[in-house]
C-alpha cells in the first residue's frame, strides 16, 4: 500500500493527511482530518452537501481529488464561528428556522459565506444564484434565503456579530 | 419572516390562548448542531478497521438465477467476505409483520428469483469502498430472464406472470377474503340511475422518490457483551431494531441502535434494509461495517411513493350536489408488500375526500408488479387519491357550470357528518380553508358561502349510516381464474337485510404502529375459512346495521352503541370466522370482550338470507391498553405510537 | 489501486497517457466515475501546465485553455458574450471546477458550453499538436485518449449575433431539457452563414445543419424562419431521459427555436 501525504490549512490551521490514490477531498477531510461537517449526498456534483471553500471559493469536495489541495486553504462550516461567537450566518439560520434535518446546512452555509465574503450587499436573486448548487429537501429554500439576507444585513451593521455559543 | 399565518378567528373557543408552548415560536433543539456542523448523523462516526459493504444487484426486471460465480471477486484485493443469502439467519420478512399485518414475502438477499431491477443478490465486504465496488463488478450472475409485468392492470390479468410467490394473484389479500379493500356506504348504483350527470375521470401518478439528501445507510460495530451497536438514519428506530432482530434471529437486547438524527426521510427511511445487512456483516467479520447507498441506489432501489391509478365516477345533480362517488384504485406495490398494503387501507379511510357524499363505494387494490417496491412518503395513501379527487372536483364543477370553490363548499363535510368508513367527522375545516383560499386568491364566492361554518349544519341525518348495498365479488383468486372481469365496485350488490354495521372498519390501522385490536394471527385462520361449508360472516367492510339517526351525536360517542345482542347460538366448537384484523365493534368496551361478533346476532337475521355458520368470535377484542402484548404480535415491539 | 501522476508540462502528461490511464481536468467527470466504481483506469494523469488556464486573443479568434473553468469565463471581459452560457452550467461550486476541456466530454444531457462552442466555429487543439474541428471531435470523443490543450473559437463581430437559450425544469440551476446556441450574422436584414447547434437533443451536442440551410438568406421574422421550424422538428432523434422523453423534445424544439430566433425571450 502506498499513501500520499497532502498538507493544507483547514479552517486556518495546518493540517496533513495521508490519502489513497484517487481519494476525494470529502473522504480526506472526514476520515483523514476528522472534520465531519461536509456531508456525502450524491458523489456526482448534483446536491452540494459536500461543498467546502478552497481559497475562499466553493468547491465540491466529493469531486475534488484530494491531492490537488496541497498547500491550499480550506474552510468548512466547522470553522465558521469566530471563537465562541457564532457567525452571523449561523445565528440567522437558527433564528430563521433555516435548517430542519440539518444535512444540507454545512454546505449551504459555506456557499452563503463565499457569497457574503465577496458581495456584502447581495440582492435576493444573487443569494438564490449563490445557493443554486445546494439542494435542500426540507425547507423549500425560502427560510434559507431570508436567513442569508438577514445575515448580510447584520454583517453590514456595526458590531453585528453572532451570540456566544 | 415566516409565511405561516394563524387565523385565530376560526374555532376560537376550541383553542385556549396563553399556552406556553403551543402557538409560540420555538428554536429547534437540534439546530445549533446543524449550523455548526456538529450534529451527529449516522455516518459521522469514525471506526478503525471499518469495512465497506457493496451490493450486487439484479440487472433484470424478473429472472431466475441459474448460477452465481464469486470465484474472481473473492480473491480481489481488499475483499474480506462475501455475504450470501444463506448467511441470513431468517431470510424472509415483511415490514408490517411487526404489527402482525401480512405475510413474509421478501428476502434480504435473493439468490433464486429476482423480481425487480436492482434487487439485492449478495454483498461484498472490503477494506475500501472502491474495492467493494470493484469486487461486485467481478461477480458473475447467470440470469434466465422471465416475463415481467410493470403495469398494475396488466398484473391483474389471468395471464400475467406471478411476481410474488406469497401472493400468486399479484394482489395483497385483504381480510383473507378479497383481492382488494372494499368500502360500501349507501347505494351508489341507485344514485347513479337517479342523478342528473355522471362524471368520470382517470388519474395516474408516477412513483416519487423521497430523495433525502442523506442516503439510507447504517454502521454496525461489535460491542462487548455480545451486542452490536448500529448507527442508523432509520426513521423508525425500533421498527428497524425489531426487523433486524427478526432477520438475524437474535433477541433485540443484543442490538444497541443509535439514531434520531435523520438527514431527511420523508417516509423513505423506514424499510430497514441497511441495518440488518450492516449488523450481519459485523457478525460475520467481527469488524465495524458500513453499508450506505450511493445516490444511484437511492434512486433505483430506494423505495418510492408508489405509482397509483384511480378511476372516479361521480353522480351529480344540476345544482352541484354530488350524490354518489365510486372509486376504483390501484396501488403499485412493486415486487413486495413493504407498506403498500397499509397505504390502501389508509387511502380507503380517506374516501371520498373531505366531502359528505351520501353514497360511496370503492375497490382498492394493492398490486404486485416487477417494479421497485414502494413504501411510505408524506401522507402516502392519501396524497395520490387527493390529487385525483381534487382534479375530479374541477371536472365536476365544469360539468355543472359552477364556481369550483363553491362546488367544494357545497359538498364539504361538517362536524358530525358520518364518513363512509363509519367515523364521525370532527374538527373539520374545509369550509374555512376554502374561505381563506378564496380571499387570498381574490376569488369571488357568494355571500352564502362566506357565511358557512364547519360547526353548523352537520350531523343530524348526515350522522346516520345509510342502508348499504353489499357484495362479495373479487374473492381471492377469482380474478386470476378469469372469473372477475371488472375491477370496479360491483353493479350487482344487494341490500343487506342484516343490521347496519357501526364498525369502524379501519380501526386498527388509523395510526400505523398501533397494534390491532383483534386477532393478529388472522393469516393462520385462512385455511379454516376456506374449508368452511358456508360463507363466513360478512366481512366487516360490508356489514351494515341500521342506526337510528342520532339527534345529538357527540364526537366521543359518535353512534349510540346498541346493546350487545346475545348470540342465538354459540357453538364452542365453531370454526374460526373471518374477522378483519381491523374490526372492533364500535361501542363495545374494549376491555370487555364479547362472546360473539355482534353481526351474527339472531334477532334481525332474515330468514331468506343464507345463515352464517353459528360461530363464536374467534377471539374477542382484547384489552387495548398501551403496551399490552397480544398473541401473535411482535416480541420486539411494545407500546403505542400515533402518527 | 489507483495512482496519480502530476506533470508540470502538458507534453510529459500526454506522453504518460496509456490504455490504463485517464486524464483528469476539473475532476467532475473522472471523480464521479471513481466515486461510483465505474472507472476503467488505474492511473490518473494530470498536469499543472500554466498554458492550460490561459485565455488569449488571436486576431478574430480566441484561444481558451482546456483547464479554464466556467467561473474564469464569467470573469473574463473579452468572453462576456459567453457568460450567459457559462452561468447556466451547474451552481457556483461546479463552475469553479468544471473546465472547458471537460465540457467536451460531458455526456448527455450535460455539456452546454460545447453547444455554444460549436456555433462559434470551435476547433480543438490537442496536446500533441493536432487540431480538429469540434464537430468532428465530438462525434469521435468516445474512443479519445489524449489531452485537449485548448479550444479556439471565432469572436463574433457583433456580440448580439450570438444567442443562447437553455431550457431546464428548475431555476436558476437545472439540467438541460435542451439548449440552443445560434450565431446569426446578417447582411441587409438577411442571414449569412447562420450557425445553429443544439444540446441534449442527441448523444453529443450537434449542429443543426438542415436548419441552417433553411435560414441562409432568410429574414428574421415569422415567415422567414418558418422552414427552419419545420426542419428542426425532424432533424433530431433525441434520447429519452428522466427530464424529458424523446417525443417531448421533438415537439418543443420548434417552439424554443422560434423564441430564440425571434428574440421572444426565454420561454423556459
Amino acid at each position: 500500500m502506498s499513501k500520499t501525504p497532502v498538507s493544507f490549512t483547514l479552517n486556518g490551521r495546518d493540517t496533513g493527511v495521508f490519502v489513497d490514490g484517487g481519494a476525494n477531498l470529502l473522504d480526506a477531510l472526514r476520515r483523514g482530518a476528522g472534520d465531519l461537517s461536509p456531508k456525502y449526498g450524491c458523489g456526482q456534483g448534483t446536491c452540494g452537501t459536500c461543498t467546502v471553500l478552497i481559497d475562499g471559493e466553493p468547491h465540491l469536495s466529493c469531486l475534488t481529488l484530494a491531492e490537488t489541495v496541497e498547500g491550499r486553504s480550506i474552510s468548512t462550516t466547522s470553522g465558521l464561528q469566530q471563537g465562541a461567537q457564532l457567525h452571523p450566518l449561523q445565528q440567522a439560520f437558527i433564528d430563521g428556522f433555516a435548517a430542519q434535518c440539518g444535512y444540507c446546512s454545512a454546505g449551504m452555509l459555506v456557499a452563503a459565506k463565499a457569497l457574503l465574503d465577496t458581495n456584502p450587499s447581495p440582492s435576493r436573486d444573487e443569494v438564490i444564484e449563490a445557493i443554486s448548487g445546494n439542494l435542500c429537501r426540507c425547507t423549500g429554500y425560502e427560510p434559507i434565503i431570508d436567513a442569508i439576507m438577514e445575515a448580510a444585513a447584520q454583517m453590514r451593521s456595526p458590531g453585528g456579530l453572532g451570540r456566544a455559543v | 419572516m415566516s409565511s405561516v399565518e394563524l387565523r385565530k378567528e376560526f374555532f376560537a373557543d376550541e383553542r385556549p390562548e396563553g399556552l406556553n408552548e403551543i402557538g409560540q415560536p420555538k428554536i429547534r433543539q437540534d439546530i445549533l448542531g446543524h449550523v455548526t456542523g456538529r450534529s451527529e448523523f449516522y455516518d459521522d462516526h469514525l471506526y478503525e478497521g471499518l469495512l465497506h459493504m457493496s451490493i450486487v444487484r439484479s440487472t433484470e426486471h424478473h429472472a431466475r438465477i441459474r448460477n452465481i460465480d464469486v470465484s474472481q471477486a473473492e480473491t480481489m484485493p481488499g475483499v474480506v467476505r462475501i455475504v450470501r443469502a444463506a448467511d441470513v439467519p431468517v431470510n424472509l420478512n415483511t415490514l408490517l409483520g411487526m404489527i402482525g399485518f401480512g405475510r413474509d414475502d421478501e428476502a434480504l438477499l435473493q439468490e433464486k428469483r429476482v423480481a425487480y431491477k436492482g434487487e439485492a443478490i449478495l454483498a461484498v465486504l472490503a477494506e475500501s469502498e472502491l474495492q467493494a465496488r470493484n469486487a461486485c463488478k467481478a461477480v458473475r450472475v447467470d440470469y434466465e430472464p422471465l416475463p415481467h409485468v410493470l403495469d398494475v392492470e396488466e398484473a391483474l390479468k389471468p395471464e400475467a406472470p406471478v411476481v410474488n410467490d406469497e401472493y400468486p394473484n399479484n394482489t395483497f389479500d385483504y381480510h383473507d377474503l378479497y383481492d382488494h379493500q372494499k368500502l360500501r356506504f349507501g347505494d351508489v348504483n341507485k344514485a347513479f340511475a337517479e342523478c342528473d350527470h355522471v362524471v368520470e375521470g382517470e388519474y395516474s401518478m408516477s412513483p416519487i422518490e423521497q430523495a433525502p439528501l442523506e442516503t439510507c445507510g447504517a454502521i454496525a460495530v461489535p460491542e462487548t457483551n455480545d451486542r452490536y451497536r448500529c448507527h442508523t438514519c432509520s426513521q423508525g428506530l425500533f421498527f428497524s431494531l425489531g426487523t433486524t432482530a427478526k432477520l438475524l434471529d437474535m433477541p433485540s437486547s443484543r442490538l444497541h441502535f443509535i439514531g434520531g438524527t435523520v438527514g431527511g426521510g420523508f417516509g423513505g427511511k423506514v424499510d430497514s434494509l441497511n441495518e440488518p445487512m450492516a449488523v450481519l456483516g459485523s457478525m460475520l467479520t467481527g469488524r465495524p461495517v458500513k453499508f450506505t447507498w450511493d445516490r444511484a441506489e437511492e434512486m433505483q432501489v430506494g423505495a418510492p411513493r408508489g405509482a397509483e391509478k384511480w378511476r372516479i365516477r361521480d353522480g351529480v345533480m344540476n345544482d352541484g350536489r354530488i350524490v354518489a362517488r365510486e372509486f376504483t384504485g390501484f396501488f403499485d406495490s412493486g415486487a413486495y408488500t413493504r407498506l403498500s398494503s397499509y397505504a390502501v387501507i389508509k387511502g380507503t379511510a380517506h374516501l371520498p375526500g373531505p366531502y359528505s357524499i351520501p353514497n360511496v363505494s370503492s375497490n382498492v387494490y394493492c398490486v404486485y408488479t416487477n417494479r421497485t417496491p414502494a413504501t411510505a412518503m408524506r401522507g402516502f395513501g392519501i396524497t395520490g387519491v387527493d390529487f385525483a379527487i381534487e382534479c375530479h372536483m374541477d371536472k365536476v364543477a365544469e360539468k355543472v357550470g359552477m364556481n369550483p370553490i363553491e362546488l367544494r363548499m357545497l359538498n364539504a363535510y361538517r362536524d358530525g357528518d358520518m364518513k363512509p368508513h363509519r367515523r364521525l367527522a370532527k374538527n373539520t375545516a374545509l369550509l374555512e380553508c376554502c374561505q381563506v383560499a378564496a380571499e387570498k386568491g381574490q376569488w369571488a364566492i357568494g355571500s352564502q358561502y362566506s357565511a358557512m361554518s364547519s360547526l353548523r349544519d352537520g350531523g343530524g341525518e348526515k350522522a346516520a349510516i345509510p342502508p348499504t348495498i353489499i357484495d362479495e365479488e373479487g374473492r381471492i383468486g377469482e380474478r386470476k381464474a378469469g372469473r372477475v372481469a371488472d375491477a370496479a365496485p360491483s353493479r350487482n350488490g344487494k341490500l343487506s337485510t342484516k343490521p347496519n354495521s357501526t364498525v369502524p372498519i379501519l380501526e386498527a390501522t388509523m395510526a400505523m404502529g398501533e397494534e390491532a385490536n383483534v386477532p393478529l394471527e388472522i393469516g393462520r385462520q385462512r385455511e379454516a375459512v376456506e374449508n368452511m361449508p358456508v360463507r363466513p360472516a360478512a366481512t366487516v367492510s360490508s356489514i351494515t346495521r341500521p342506526v337510528p339517526p342520532s339527534s345529538q351525536p357527540t364526537s366521543s360517542t359518535p353512534v349510540p352503541a346498541p346493546p350487545i345482542p346475545t348470540p342465538a347460538v354459540v357453538s364452542p366448537a365453531a370454526s374460526p370466522v373471518s374477522v378483519s384484523a381491523f374490526a372492533r365493534p364500535l361501542g363495545v368496551p374494549s376491555a370487555a370482550p364479547t362472546p360473539s361478533a355482534p353481526d351474527t346476532a339472531a334477532p334481525r337475521q332474515p330468514v331468506a338470507e343464507p345463515q352464517p355458520a353459528p360461530t363464536a368470535s374467534p377471539s374477542p377484542p382484547s384489552p387495548a391498553g398501551p403496551g399490552v402484548r397480544r398473541p401473535g404480535s411482535s416480541p420486539f415491539v411494545s407500546g403505542r405510537r400515533g402518527r | 489501486m489507483i495512482t496519480v501522476e502530476t506533470y508540470a508540462d502538458i507534453n510529459q502528461a500526454s506522453a504518460a497517457l496509456g490504455a490504463d490511464s485517464i486524464y483528469l481536468g476539473g475532476g467532475t467527470l473522472v471523480m464521479r466515475a471513481l466515486n461510483y466504481g465505474e472507472q476503467n483506469f488505474s492511473r490518473i494523469v494530470r498536469s499543472t501546465d500554466p498554458s492550460l488556464t490561459q485565455i488569449t486573443m488571436q486576431g478574430d479568434r480566441i484561444q481558451i485553455g482546456a483547464a479554464v473553468t466556467m467561473a474564469s469565463i464569467l470573469a473574463h471581459p473579452d468572453l462576456a458574450f459567453l457568460a450567459p452560457v457559462a452561468r447556466q452550467v451547474g451552481g457556483p461550486a461546479v463552475r469553479n471546477m468544471a473546465s472547458v476541456g471537460g465540457n467536451l466530454f460531458a455526456e448527455h444531457p450535460y455539456g452546454d458550453l460545447a453547444v455554444a462552442l460549436l456555433v462559434l466555429d470551435g476547433r480543438v487543439h490537442l496536446a500533441d499538436g493536432q487540431e480538429q474541428d469540434l464537430e468532428v471531435f465530438l462525434a469521435q470523443r468516445k474512443g479519445f485518449n489524449g489531452i485537449v490543450a485548448s479550444v479556439s473559437i471565432a469572436r463574433p463581430n457583433r456580440p448580439e449575433d450570438f444567442r443562447w437559450l437553455k431550457i431546464s425544469r428548475t431555476k436558476p440551476k437545472g439540467v438541460s431539457v435542451m439548449s440552443i446556441a445560434a450565431w446569426l450574422p446578417a447582411m441587409a436584414g438577411r442571414l449569412q452563414n447562420p450557425r445553429i447547434a443544439l444540446g441534449a437533443m442527441a448523444d453529443t451536442p450537434m449542429r443543426a445543419k438542415a436548419v441552417e440551410q433553411t435560414l441562409e438568406g432568410a429574414t428574421m421574422d415569422t415567415a422567414g424562419i418558418q422552414n427552419a421550424l419545420t426542419a428542426i422538428a425532424s432533424q433530431f432523434n433525441p434520447p429519452d431521459d428522466a427530464l424529458a422523453s424523446s417525443w417531448y423534445r421533438q415537439q418543443v424544439a420548434p417552439i424554443h427555436l422560434r423564441r430564440l430566433l425571434l428574440n421572444e425571450g426565454a420561454g423556459s
